[in-house]
């Protein structure tokens, strides 16, 4: 069966992509890896490093990985930094791709719509293909739109808060008007459910970080989450059965050989 | 036997030592001009805590650690068993659940007792872990302290000395070079690390405490003279460049979160280098020849030197019976 998946033109095998971030050891992170499968990796940049050019052992290790490399802005709080930054990392990592985030309350690392979608355009313009991290609004992904983006990356809760998805409304709306558009649920998620229920309301792709770095086992919920967006894919594209009020008997009623 | 140690950080001192009680003639070649120069260890927080660092690592890190709060203590006077208290926020306390599945060896201590433990953190936290077995040194003792003991043994140390380890005539070496020796380890990486020391009079620290935050974990380390050493950041680099001011409000930041005292503290130093690391974070002992090489004691170096320099020792008296063999070996346990 084809479902390609396709990200401004590159064809995506696996539809979970993994964060680089906070594992206990860079051996785990390629463990992890190696048990996910993920055809792309996220991985932030700081802007010291970059400046510096000094965290190029870690990078050696990111690359070393086999995985596509989605550089991110975590941690920008402003325009101005999430461009510098996304500047940076085309030159370290050598690809157009961008994951966008700017970030406008330190509290719950709320994505900052205004200033997103104005550095969306700047990336846009300036040729990047930007991966905006977003809320589930559907305004503001239009704007994305408009701004140049291709893909989209509404949150399912905040970044680390593994509360899976907050508002399934708003995510299945989102699916529904833009069914055309890759759509990635990326923070938020904890559990394997949350992964499987994303995609089974049609979402493309799931990223996950927290989930994966903060668990007690992190390649072993690698490995569990990957089957679980794998499954959760298959359940949406089967066409499942919908929900109704009354039973419905699974073996036939009529010509039951009857004893009364 | 006649061994050369390279490198006078704790990991050098720790195994001279080691090697010293084990009958050997042992000289230390240092590349610093005097103790602590070039060493990450004098950067370090000193802290002796296997059961907490077993959160980050692996099961390793806590049974060989545990080698440490027995070795410490029979070697120098200037340790401090007092424990390690760790608390978190209201809001943060998923994090604290998690240090506790993930951590073994703690009690939960509520409100009444952290007032009790630490009576300056009173009303200031809910609930926290109480690791009663571990304890803490300030390494700028500690490394004297250490030159004094090997120096009671009959090792010395010589200063301002580079050295390549292959080069070295000696029955036996053991080079504790840590990141300097890269060029020979193409798996070591550096980490850096930023600390600050600060200066109040407000408020005082029996032990280290841990606040556990899902982005910035920090630690307070209590020293003498109204001292605490305030770390450490933990950044995919090697660069030793001074401290980033963003690091430096992180820091500071996370500090005013657990007292707002060290919001009126003094900076007395900020200070940055690099801790040399495996891909697994977890250190080496491997052998080539007569050079027996210790290195990637990452963010542990107080705690792992006693198990690592044990390792060491037994690789060079080893030697005796099987010398001229080259074979390269990892040895965990």
């Amino acid at each position: 069966m084809d479902d390609a998946l396709t990200f401004y033109g590159t064809e995506i095998r696996s539809r979970l992509l993994l964060g680089t971030a906070q594992y206990p050891s860079p051996q785990v992170l390629a463990d992890a890896v190696r048990a996910a499968a993920p055809d792309i990796v996220t991985v932030s940049l700081r802007r010291e490093s970059g400046r510096l050019r000094e965290g190029q052992d870690f990078w050696g290790l990111i690359r070393g990985l086999g995985a596509r490399v989605l550089p991110n802005t975590a941690g920008c709080h402003s325009v101005k930094e999430a461009v510098t930054t996304a500047q940076m990392a085309r030159e370290v990592f050598g690809t157009p791709w961008v994951k966008l985030e700017v970030i406008g309350d330190a509290d719950t690392l709320q994505p900052d719509v205004f200033g997103l979608v104005e550095a969306a355009k700047i990336l846009s313009e300036d040729g990047f293909e930007v991966f905006p991290y977003t809320t589930a609004d559907l305004v503001v992904a239009e704007k994305l739109l408009e701004a140049g983006c291709k893909v989209l990356m509404p949150w399912g809760a905040p970044i680390g808060t593994g509360m899976g998805l907050n508002d399934v409304y708003a995510l299945r709306s989102l699916r529904a008007h833009f069914p055309d558009v890759p759509l990635v649920v990326d923070a938020g998620i904890g559990k394997p459910s949350h992964a499987a229920a994303a995609m089974e309301l049609g979402y493309d792709a799931i990223l996950l970080n927290t989930a994966v770095a903060k668990a007690g086992d992190p390649v072993m919920i690698a490995r569990a989450f990957a089957q679980a967006i794998e499954a959760g894919r298959a359940g949406y594209l089967a066409g499942p059965i919908e929900p109704r009020d009354m039973a419905a008997p699974s073996t036939p009623v009529f010509g039951r050989a009857s004893f009364a | 036997m006649r061994v050369t140690v390279v490198g006078a950080g704790v990991a050098g001192l720790v195994a001279a030592i080691e090697l010293a009680e084990r009958g050997a003639e042992v000289e230390v070649l240092e590349r610093g001009a005097r103790l602590g120069e070039r060493a990450c260890a004098w950067a370090a927080g000193g802290m002796i805590a296997p059961w907490c660092e077993a959160e980050a690592g692996e099961a390793e890190v806590a049974e060989l650690g545990a080698e440490a709060l027995a070795w410490w203590p029979r070697q120098i006077a200037e340790v401090a068993v007092e424990g390690t208290l760790a608390v978190a926020s209201r809001r943060d306390q998923a994090d604290l659940k998690r240090f506790a599945r993930l951590t073994e060896r703690h009690e939960w201590a509520d409100a009444a007792r952290i007032a009790e433990l630490e009576p300056d953190l009173a009303g200031r936290f809910e609930r926290g872990l109480f690791y009663v077995e571990e304890a803490h040194v300030n390494p700028r003792e500690a490394l004297p302290a250490l030159l004094r003991r090997l120096e009671a043994l009959g090792g010395r140390v010589r200063f301002g000395v580079e050295a390549a380890p292959e080069q070295i005539d000696a029955d036996a070496v053991v080079d504790c070079r840590g990141f300097a020796a890269r060029t020979d380890l193409p798996e070591l990486r550096g980490v850096r690390g930023e600390m600050i020391l600060l200066r109040t009079a407000e408020i005082s620290l029996r032990r280290s405490i841990r606040l556990l935050h899902p982005r910035i974990a920090l630690y307070v380390v209590p020293r003498a003279e109204n001292l605490f050493m305030v770390g450490a950041t933990a950044i995919e680099s090697a660069s030793r460049a001074g401290v980033s001011a963003r690091s430096a409000v992180e820091l500071i930041n996370a500090a005013y979160a657990l007292h707002p005292a060290f919001g009126e503290a003094e900076i007395v130093e900020l200070c940055a280098d690099v801790r040399p690391a495996f891909p697994d974070n977890l250190p080496r002992v491997e052998r080539v020849g007569r050079v027996v090489r210790v290195n990637g004691l990452y963010r542990n170096g107080f705690l792992l030197s006693p198990a690592f320099a044990r390792l060491a020792a037994d690789a060079v008296f080893d030697m005796t019976e099987t010398s001229h063999e080259t074979d390269r070996q990892r040895r965990i346990a």
